[in-house]
């Protein structure tokens, strides 16, 4: 287990190495000249040139990469072109709301796919599992921040239930709190709910009929004792393995949806970010995404060598 | 390969049976794949789906009972009626219309993606897979990073440097396409690639470009197509998600993810707005799942269907 996680912690760096690359090059194609830009109208060359000095842009794109990363490792993100706050604290207010709605969403998800992927594999071919799958085929077709719309069109417009969008933050309120997170946390939800449902159902049936299962069944456990104790502890193996994966696509899915409900998070940032050519943020909040990914699927390959003794054992390489 | 049906022919005909199936060359494998999902009823159903929204999309011109950009004074945010039979939106332009207008960032985008997307990344993982060595762990690490940013936010990266378009987020996507497309074709191709029949190419000298493409690409063909199906999928999503956003196709240029930006400001006063480009992406969508499903069920008999 041992030289395993080390072997895949390895693994793990040229990735982040080249994705620090690639964020960086993302600066650097960009049209316009960054010197010009903040020099303004009443720039001249000399103090296009100066600026183009101060900033480091007369060094080769090596030597900036080399100078960029260092910076990069003492938690220097640079400074927002708008408002001249480090990028590194408002990352920080922002980064909170994201992860709470994220973990939310991933939370609600997995209790809902387990619950119905199971039913619809132990019930196979009942009327529960027909209504199972096509609520998963809707579940993976329609686009979460249309349903985002539709959620507050019924339950913010129409009956006036909660709140249409902002985010109420505090442990002191934690009605209003979670009454501000519900319809995001859905909205975000349901895609996956489609996907790990289909996914928790297929691996439920692939052990259901195996020799172990059956051995249970015979020497007289209870049903629910086999299903809990025996069949889903092995059938949620493949699915740790992609939960990893969802996760960041559910990140990647929070910049959508904050946006629709107006979330002050990290997706909303980077949008305005981009709207008001605030580069240093954008590229900021990939480095976050980009990382948090990388972070997650090194957990997730680590978590599932911890589950699977075949490879916990160190038979596999 | 060619000789046998001559043969089977030859041999038929003696025995007085007239076979004239072998006659003709094989069928291309993409059609016979998708020929394979019509049979099964939920791959017919997705084909239906997708075949109507593409003939909106090509057909939109004559389709649409006025052009997605006019203008009616007086008529703004109206319900659906006889003569706007979806409505029409803020600035009194008819939902319909616009709707089918719509319909084709969606497709210009989910074809181009797959074809450069899906291209770029089935090249360099055969590339990757058959040459194998440090050509394959170079192109590997960078399909890694790559693989680093979910597909929206590669979008949202690579039109930050391109700015919005349809066709941008068309090569914004396709870069997030193409890791996924090589990683899949080398491991196909790793398993291809100690096949008899790739020996016996290999042995009558055959080159290693003409032995990729023309022996292990056709044989690694099925886990492809369904891969570009999914694909095809995430990048209608993707496309309406970053014109939500005001980065992929600009206003006043119908798609379906604009329009749903544009409804957000009615949502008070015109219900409608918000419902129709939603439901047509969704058509859509669930279109493009069922024959990702039908496919994934056609060319994997060991599959259960789940």
């Amino acid at each position: 287990m041992g030289a395993y996680t080390v072997r895949r912690i390895l693994q793990a760096i040229p990735v982040v190495f080249l994705s620090t690359i690639m964020v960086f090059g993302l600066l650097h194609l960009l049209p316009g000249d960054p010197a010009i830009a903040l020099a303004g109208a009443n720039g001249t060359p000399a103090s296009i040139a100066a600026l183009r000095h101060d900033m480091g842009l007369d060094k080769s794109l090596p030597e900036q990469y080399v100078i960029w990363l260092g910076r990069l490792l003492h938690g220097n993100l640079g400074n927002s072109a708008l408002s001249h706050v480090a990028v590194s604290t408002l990352l920080a207010q922002r980064i909170p709301a994201t992860m709470e709605l994220a973990l939310a969403a991933m939370a609600f998800a997995l209790v809902i796919s387990v619950t119905t992927g199971v039913v619809a594999a132990v019930k196979q071919r009942s009327v529960a599992d027909w209504i199972i799958t096509i609520f998963n085929s809707l579940a993976l077709a329609i686009p979460g921040f249309w349903l985002g719309i539709l959620l507050i069109l019924l339950c913010s417009v129409r009956f006036s239930w909660l709140p249409p969008g902002g985010r109420v933050a505090s442990w002191g309120e934690l009605g209003p709190s979670i009454r501000s997170l519900a319809l995001p946390t859905l909205a975000l939800a349901l895609p996956l709910i489609g996907t790990l449902s289909r996914f928790v159902k297929s691996a439920m049936l692939e052990v259901l009929y195996d020799d172990y299962v059956r051995t249970a069944r015979s020497k007289g456990l209870a049903s629910r004792a086999v299903i809990f104790g025996h069949a889903l502890r092995n059938a949620l193996l493949p699915v740790v393995t992609v939960l990893g994966l969802q996760f960041g696509f559910l990140l990647g899915g929070t910049v959508i949806i904050e946006s629709v409900f107006s979330w002050p998070g990290l997706g909303t940032l980077m949008l305005d970010g981009i709207g008001n050519r605030d580069y240093a943020i954008v590229q900021a909040g990939l480095l976050y995404f980009g990382a948090a990914f990388i972070v997650l699927n090194l957990l997730t390959d680590l978590a599932y060598g911890l589950l699977n003794p075949r490879i916990r054992l160190g038979a596999g390489s | 390969m060619s000789a046998q049906p001559a043969e089977a022919a030859g041999a038929a005909r003696g025995a007085g049976i007239v076979l004239t199936i072998h006659d003709r060359r094989p069928l291309n494998p993409i059609v016979a794949s998708l020929l394979h999902a019509a049979r099964n009823p939920m791959g017919l159903f997705g084909l239906c789906i997708i075949g109507l929204l593409m003939v909106a999309a090509v057909g939109a011109p004559w389709l649409s009972p006025y052009g997605p950009l006019a203008l009616h004074a007086g008529k703004e945010l109206l319900g659906p009626s006889t003569t706007f039979p979806l409505g029409t939106d803020a600035i009194g332009r008819d939902l319909l219309s616009r709707l089918l207008w719509g319909a084709r960032p969606s497709f210009i985008v989910g074809g181009l993606t797959i074809v450069l997307g899906g291209g770029v990344g089935i090249l360099t993982g055969l590339i990757a897979g058959y040459l194998g060595g440090w050509v394959d762990t170079v192109i590997m690490r960078i399909c890694d990073a790559l693989f680093a940013f979910p597909p929206i936010l590669t979008g949202i990266a690579v039109l930050t440097i391109l700015g919005p378009g349809t066709v941008n987020v068309a090569y914004a996507l396709a870069i997030a396409a193409a890791p996924g497309f090589a990683r899949l074709t080398r491991s196909v191709v790793l398993g291809e690639r100690t096949r008899d029949y790739v020996l016996a190419a290999k042995a009558s000298g055959a080159r290693s470009w003409r032995i990729m493409l023309r022996h292990v690409l056709p044989n690694s063909i099925a886990p492809l197509l369904v891969q570009l199906a999914i694909f095809m999928a995430i990048a209608v999503l993707a496309e309406a998600g970053l014109s939500f956003l005001g980065l992929g196709t600009r206003p006043p240029t119908p798609s379906w993810g604009s329009m749903l930006n544009d409804s957000r400001a009615y949502l008070r006063t015109d219900v409608w707005m918000g419902i129709w480009p939603g439901v047509a992406l969704a058509l859509l969508l669930v279109g493009l799942n069922f024959l990702a499903d039908a496919l994934r069920d056609a060319l994997d008999p060991r599959r259960v269907n789940a």
